[in-house]
């Protein structure tokens, strides 16, 4: 189960809107018990995927480890990772399969010319994706 | 002998009984994952593929330097230095 405050989904909202018609990328950050992940923020990052920023998302490294200190120093993990579907549903892709780690929650953003359209949170068990129900508290 | 911070991401701390961190020792980065590798059996595998190279969706910072920007595996690690793995995040719409 990933818990994702209302507030927190709303930046998420807002930043897939703003990035809209590309992919957007960030990370969740907060902590994790068997199962269920409990985010206390979100962070955006960059996407280095610039030739393929409609489709493709690589998040930057160098934002990945900024987040995990700054997680550290305030005794909070990462324990997802969220990323923006433009004008395709909020189900992981075969390219989101290969490069999945499973412990991490993965919420997926359908975004469109008209807005979000559906936000659905998936881990990753035995290589398959498994859809984990969101809850805002 | 040098002793190097491992920062070890969550996804890879069921092999580290949890440990966010790992003390190991270590000239360069090979000898450190080596290391780190003795002391969480399992967790190289995920690290390393069967040729002992850095596996595709993994990169390794020594501070704040990707080590496939320096010397990759050979890069040397001072005493005290912090050696972070860095899961790759990627993905994309089908």
């Amino acid at each position: 189960m990933l818990v994702l405050p209302s507030e927190v989904r709303a930046e998420i909202d807002g930043w897939t809107r703003a990035g809209y018609p590309e992919e957007t990328c960030g990370l969740l950050i907060g902590r994790p018990h068997a199962g269920r992940a409990e985010t206390a923020r979100a962070i955006l990052a960059r996407n280095l995927n610039r030739e393929r920023a409609r489709d493709r998302y690589e998040l930057d490294p160098a934002d990945f480890l900024a987040a995990d200190l700054a997680a550290r120093e305030d005794r909070l993990e990462i324990v997802g990772v969220w990323h923006s579907h433009p004008d395709h549903p909020a189900e992981p892709s075969e390219t989101d399969r290969l490069a999945a780690w499973e412990g991490w929650s993965y919420l997926i953003v359908e975004v469109t010319r008209s807005g979000v359209a559906a936000v659905r949170s998936w881990r990753l068990q035995s290589q398959r994706f498994v859809e984990e129900p969101i809850t805002s508290s | 002998m040098n002793q190097t911070i491992v920062r070890i991401p969550t996804p890879l701390r069921p092999f580290t009984k949890g440990a966010d961190e790992v003390r190991v020792h270590g000239a360069t980065v090979s000898e450190a994952l080596a290391n780190l590798g003795e002391k969480c059996p399992g967790l190289l595998e995920r690290v390393l593929d069967k040729d002992g190279r850095l596996r595709a969706f993994v990169n390794v910072f020594v501070g704040a330097n990707d080590v496939r920007t320096l010397q990759g595996l050979a890069t040397p690690v001072a005493n005290g230095a912090v050696l972070s793995i860095v899961p790759a995040v990627a993905g994309g719409a089908p």
